[in-house]
């Protein structure tokens, strides 16, 4: 019989499991990954340096363009840090919005990852249930900000726009008549409000149903119990955070343990694992989409009590009023100078962090009290996650690797940026 | 949170009295500087003692003061302003980010490399295992090399790139562009071709712009 030799297998960029642009570098004794070495870069495009060169509106779209699943997260770090670089006290309207968005964007993550990481492992079902209810989300962006996915909606100093009283409605055409599509436009005859209203009166029944395809399936469990087991000690060590701390069974969540916004007024739990391995994480990050969920009504309950300005009134950060503008010279010269030359931030550093849906998603600017930021770093939660792929996938099949990628959430807008 | 630091504060004065360049609380945040030759020491005993624990690291990042505090005029010229006089006298520094979950404590810990033309600093992989990304990175963005390092690779830029993009002297255009060249038939790299050009000027004004802090 021939002897086995170890060899080494090249995996991406042009996968389908590697959740983007990753390249692995696989070194196999037999079926059994011996190293891996994750070649990432591939999808840089210096958000870093690009934010050196821009103002600090201008930078704020490249936010969404970090982690594209997580969109109004990774913008809520960035306004976070230059609010704290400027004092600025954002008014509570626009906090619970922040809030609201936070929430509905982990909900948004948690479900793509939930499809694609069943996907990988090979449930199909659950990629088309999940994204069922995620098209809903995906409306209420579009209902906020106009885009569907880079929404460019938090601002420094509040959100651009005040909650919109109408929803995008389905049109007729030919795969759907009237009839169908009246059907469908049923619960978005009301403000925006009313249709997340609705649908967290429906999402729990939803998050019901992956659970019946997923929780007890054989397979599913087959695939991720005892699959890249992290234990508390290292999971601190290798700079985990989020999901995959908690999965690790440390409770640490920046929503409780350092509150921002309003999350102190709010009332929610933070689900834990206890075995870090991937189907624990699974647990945790299902349970989170419930307890957002929870948030969310919340939310809609005082927002609907409570109207008021969703962004400070500082000519200097914020624009003022389009119809001012168009009539008082003093609005008009402030409405230009914010868009061309820019807000002036005070010199200094800070760091902001959000409870991001794959960890902790912080900001570090250095303002030399210019118009740009003087450095800007983007700390990714997935980041740190990536580089402990090769620890978790050692002494596992290459079938695992597949698994571990799709636990770890990565998506390359973030680790690359 | 603020009486957390208060509490920090006092302890980082008593462990470190010696090894503290400087210790400032701005912004609900601390930022220690030590000192290259202090660093390994400092930063293994923030995680280790009792009192500090820092068990993450959550971010290192390099920074380059090239510029610090300057505009740019038309021609280029760096055009320096009131606070570039008081600011670095190095030119690299690597930001550390901690946190302690244990006492829900964050801290900022900068540290100067001293020789401007080749940066260096001891690793701190031995002390957080996350770090070897972070100074991987450091190391491709800015060239900052950390000694004892286990594997200092670049990270994020292409195979075989020349030059570290995040300096301040490197141009945002970068200096190759890559085209297909039909007569050569494969990917070629030349010279850019992008003018470099200022879309909004860097401007600093007045303290307390607009009232605003």
């Amino acid at each position: 019989m021939a002897e086995i030799k170890n060899y080494t297998m090249n995996f991406g960029p042009q996968h389908p499991s590697a959740h983007g642009v990753l390249r692995l570098v696989l070194e196999l004794d037999g079926e059994v990954i011996e190293r891996a070495d994750p070649h990432i870069g591939l999808l840089h495009r210096a958000t870093e340096k690009l934010a050196e060169h821009k103002t600090y509106l201008q930078s704020l779209p490249y936010m969404d363009r970090l982690d594209y699943v997580s969109m109004m997260c990774n913008e809520h770090a960035y306004v976070m840090a230059i609010e704290k670089l400027l004092a600025l006290e954002v008014p509570l309207r626009a906090q619970y919005i922040r809030v609201m968005f936070d929430e509905i964007t982990r909900v948004m993550n948690h479900l793509l990852w939930l499809g694609a990481h069943a996907l990988d492992i090979g449930a199909m079902t659950v990629f088309l249930y999940a994204f069922r209810e995620r098209e809903d989300l995906m409306d209420v962006y579009e209902a906020v900000s106009g885009a569907r996915l880079h929404a460019a909606y938090y601002r420094p100093g509040g959100v651009y726009r005040d909650l919109p009283d109408s929803m995008p409605l389905y049109q007729a055409s030919k795969i759907h008549n009237a009839k169908a599509v009246k059907k469908m436009n049923e619960n978005r005859e009301g403000s925006l409000l009313d249709f997340m209203e609705d649908f967290t009166n429906r999402f729990p029944t939803c998050v019901d149903e992956y659970e019946t395809l997923l929780t007890d399936n054989r397979i599913w469990k087959q695939r991720t119990v005892g699959i890249g087991v992290v234990t508390p000690e290292r999971a601190l060590a290798l700079g985990f955070s989020g999901p995959m701390l908690r999965g690790s069974g440390i409770v640490w969540d920046l929503r409780k343990k350092q509150p921002y916004e309003v999350y102190n007024r709010i009332d929610f739990d933070i689900p834990v694992g206890v075995e870090g391995d991937c189907y624990d994480r699974y647990l945790v990050r299902v349970e989170e989409m419930r307890q957002s969920n929870r948030i969310i009504k919340q939310c809609i309950s005082w927002l609907r009590q409570n109207p008021g300005p969703v962004i400070v009134n500082n000519f200097k950060v914020a624009p003022p009023k389009r119809e001012s503008m168009k009539q008082n010279m003093e609005e008009l010269i402030h409405h230009f100078k914010l868009f061309t030359e820019g807000m002036h931030v005070p010199p200094g550093e800070a760091y902001a962090a959000v409870e991001h849906p794959k960890g902790e998603f912080g900001i570090y600017v250095i303002s030399d009290g210019a118009n740009k930021p003087y450095r800007l770093k983007i700390r990714a939660p997935g980041f740190a996650h990536i580089a402990a792929l090769d620890e978790m996938a050692r002494g596992h099949m290459i079938a695992d690797v597949v698994a571990i990628i799709g636990t770890q959430d990565i998506v390359f807008g973030e680790v690359d940026r | 949170m603020a009486a957390n630091l208060n509490i920090l504060t006092a302890k980082l004065n008593t462990i470190f009295a010696n090894q503290i360049v400087s210790l400032e609380n701005s912004l609900g945040e601390l930022t220690l500087v030590v000192s290259a030759s202090d660093m390994l020491a400092v930063l293994t005993r923030m995680r280790d003692d009792p009192d500090l624990r820092f068990e993450q690291m959550m971010d290192l990042c390099g920074v380059d003061y090239f510029t610090y505090g300057s505009e740019i005029c038309e021609g280029g010229a760096y055009l320096k302003s009131d606070i570039a006089l008081d600011a670095y006298t190095s030119r690299f520094a690597v930001v550390y980010h901690l946190l302690s979950v244990t006492h829900n404590t964050r801290l900022r810990v900068r540290v100067f490399a001293t020789d401007d033309d080749l940066p260096m600093l001891s690793s701190v992989v031995n002390i957080w295992p996350c770090a070897n990304w972070y100074e991987r990175e450091a190391f491709d963005l800015y060239g900052i090399v950390f000694t004892d390092h286990p594997d200092l690779r670049r990270l994020l830029t292409d195979y075989g790139f020349v030059g570290n993009p995040f300096r301040k002297d490197f141009p945002l255009s970068g200096h190759v562009e890559m085209r297909y060249d039909p007569e050569q038939q494969r990917v070629i790299y030349q010279q850019v071709s992008i003018e470099p050009r200022e879309l909004v000027p860097r401007i600093i004004r007045e303290e307390h712009y607009g009232g605003l802090k």
